[in-house]
């Protein structure tokens, strides 16, 4: 095994947090080096340059990594979870596959416990975030409109994305009810932004944007993060963290693109491997002093795994509407997202209304759907839904629950031998009931928009696969994995930045906060500089 | 039978299927998706679903899919898919992900026959006055600060 020259601090992962903490950190002119297991992207690889763009979604860019089955990519055994993890693995992280969809936790989400008599309270509070939310709005590029009397004020520096034939077609709805709704907040720049272009409508944004126009970390914080001196390494993949004889963070051994190993001394080490990739790191860092897995003391690394149950619920009307030219993402509503005890259950959801699909995709989701017959009928069929589709998520809030975690699988490891994550989870009685309210509510608005054939899908297509809450942060040891600033309880050299360390997840699209986390966590750290350790 | 491709006897097979599960349709001005040229593209478009539209393909096979007639062609197809198979499944996403992209087909469809980028597309505003009637209202979120100094 090589070794490598020591630096002061080792980011491992350059997604969505990595990114965030490397560029914050960079000004401190630390020796800041970045390991990431995938490769850079390039914009001409990105589907919509070519015309299989549709089928792509189900190949090299879908957004489960056991379908995607790059050579970058781990394998998940997710056979206990009727949810699917969504990942992406390669500099920009999930950033490169996600919806672009932007909204911020809400302040009740951040005081659950206080307010609601539920789970747990951060240790921080949303005000405590919400300089790092801006500051991170600004990096990244938001699109929005501001006055939403659904959320709490915020300034998005470009204008929102077009309402468009489908935004109207809801809204007309949604007015007919009397219910809240709003153009959503998106990172897709809808104007020229800090060096990129304006969105084009390319379609579907999840598999990248050849257009650059969506903002993943790949070309937001890491341009400017190597500018300023950062290392960016690809093709590593971090095997295990070592600690000294002090039981603090000596380092990591990883594997670079030729499956050498190699070992990276470091100060500082710096977990950003999401919600899945953190606790399998952490419980295949387990040595003689940390037997259960580093910084695992509180038996909590793994558990309290919240996935986001988000039933998706469409249908079709007469009126020919955007299809699948432009952005999914389009309006979001705040009605239900708050606490009111007589719906039978407490914490709420985010309504999501999407446009819709293109050509092959329409065919391929409402066939599953058992919409969409095979045979003389397909063609009248077929047209009576393609560019006709509204789709609403119901994007719930996921309590935190001990039992739903991830642990290492004892058969199944990735290309390097290193164990691959196994998922335990179930979705709660409260989380079910918030679902089925929410399926109705969205019932309700597609038939005043004068949707018919209406389909719901709980689980099985479109969730989500958002990380969260396997480090929880907290003051106390007993209960929570790191600190209130993001170090480990267990081990004062090592930080986790990512949605590991979320205490609760909200109801919403969480890279806005997981981002603005990861910021306030470098900030924490550079004020402490001096005395990091003690 | 080759490992990694499906042999004449399989693509034979497949034309049926694919023939049945999305047929031409002259008023509309459609090919099928036997129709050489996508046939072509489905076959090539496999990939690493290979194993389980071989599977498919099998499975239809073996419920006596070649002596059928035409309407009980299509029975059986929508009988299996309707069981959400991963094998019919896969076959119908590979069928439907080539003959969706066929420049005749998108044509019919009033689309333009080409990748998104980088001309992409256009998108109108929309109705903002909608928003007049949610303009305005009195905020929706809690403020907890005000909630817990109580």
């Amino acid at each position: 095994m090589s070794g490598n020259e020591r630096v002061d601090v080792l980011i491992i992962g350059s997604g969505a947090s990595g990114a965030a903490v490397a560029w914050s950190l960079a000004e401190t002119k630390m020796r800041i080096l970045c390991l990431e297991q995938g490769d850079w992207m390039k914009s001409t690889d990105f589907p919509t340059n070519g015309r299989d763009w549709e089928a792509r979604r189900y190949g090299d860019f879908d957004i489960f990594p056991n379908r995607r089955g790059r050579d970058t990519d781990y394998p998940v055994n997710d056979d206990n979870s009727p949810m699917k993890v969504a990942n992406f693995n390669g500099v920009g992280g999930g950033t490169v596959i996600y919806t672009a969809h932007w909204p911020r936790m809400h302040p009740s989400d951040f005081k659950v416990k206080s307010l609601d008599g539920v789970a747990d309270d951060w240790p921080i509070d949303y005000w405590a975030l919400e300089r790092f939310y801006e500051e991170n709005d600004r990096m990244m590029g938001v699109s929005g409109l501001p006055g939403d009397p659904g959320v709490p004020p915020r300034n998005p520096p470009m204008p929102p994305i077009p309402l468009g034939k489908t935004g109207s077609h809801y809204g007309r709805a949604m007015n007919r009810l009397g219910w809240h709704w709003w153009p959503s907040d998106t990172t897709i720049a809808t104007t020229p932004y800090e060096g990129r272009a304006q969105c084009i409508n390319l379609g579907h944004c999840t598999p990248g944007c050849a257009q650059g126009a969506k903002a993943s970390t790949d070309i937001t914080y890491w341009p400017l993060a190597i500018r300023a001196g950062v290392e960016l390494r690809t093709r590593c993949r971090v095997r295990e963290i070592t600690t000294d004889e002090h039981g603090m963070a000596a380092g990591a051994i990883y594997y670079d693109a030729d499956g050498k190993e190699h070992f990276q001394p470091a100060e500082v080490v710096i977990v950003a491997c999401n919600g899945v990739g953190t606790p399998r790191l952490l419980l295949n860092s387990a040595s003689g002093r940390f037997p259960n897995g580093l910084a695992n003391s509180s038996g909590l690394v793994g558990r309290n795994l919240m996935l986001h149950p988000w039933p998706m619920i469409s249908g079709y009307v007469e009126e020919t509407l955007d299809g699948g030219r432009a952005p999914i993402t389009n309006l979001w509503s705040k009605q239900f997202y708050e606490t009111d005890t007589s719906r039978g259950f407490v914490r709420g959801y985010t309504l999501q209304f999407n446009r819709g699909m293109g050509p092959a995709n329409q065919a391929i989701t409402s066939a599953a759907a058992g919409q969409l017959p095979w045979g003389r009928d397909h063609h009248r069929v077929y047209r009576e839904m393609f560019e006709h589709r509204v789709g609403i998520g119901v994007a719930c809030d996921d309590l935190p629950e001990e039992h739903n975690r991830v642990t290492l699988d004892p058969g199944l490891k990735d290309s390097h031998g290193i164990p691959a994550p196994k998922i335990d989870y179930a979705i709660s009685d409260n989380t079910r009931r918030m679902m089925e309210h929410g399926i109705a509510r969205a019932e309700e608005i597609l038939t005043a928009a004068g949707a018919k054939r209406l389909f719901c899908s709980r689980t099985a297509l479109n969730s989500p696969g958002h990380l969260l809450g396997t480090a929880r942060m907290g003051s106390d040891p007993e209960r929570s994995v790191v600190n209130e600033w993001g170090r480990c309880h267990d081990v004062k050299n090592l930080f986790i930045v990512d949605g590991s360390v979320f205490v609760t997840g909200g109801g919403v699209n969480p890279t806005s906060t997981i981002q603005a986390v990861a910021l306030y966590i470098a900030d924490q750290m550079k004020q402490r500089l001096a005395n990091l350790f003690d | 039978m080759g490992n990694d491709s499906l042999s004449a006897a399989e693509i034979d097979a497949l034309r049926e299927i694919a023939g049945t599960m999305v047929p031409a349709d002259a008023a509309l001005g459609v090919p099928g998706a036997d129709d050489p040229a996508i046939l072509a593209d489905i076959v090539k478009s496999i990939g690493r679903d290979l194993p389980l539209v071989r599977k498919a393909l099998a499975e239809i096979a073996a419920r006596s899919f070649g002596s059928l007639d035409r309407d009980k062609r299509e029975a059986l197809i929508n009988d299996m898919y309707a069981s959400r198979g991963a094998p019919i499944v896969a076959l119908g996403r590979v069928v439907l992900g080539a003959y969706y992209r066929d420049d005749r087909v998108l044509l019919a469809l009033k689309q333009e026959a080409r990748a998104p980028f980088p001309k992409g597309y256009t998108l109108e505003q929309g109705d903002w006055a909608l928003l007049d009637a949610v303009r305005g209202r009195p905020p929706l979120w809690r403020d907890d600060r005000r909630e817990l100094a109580k």
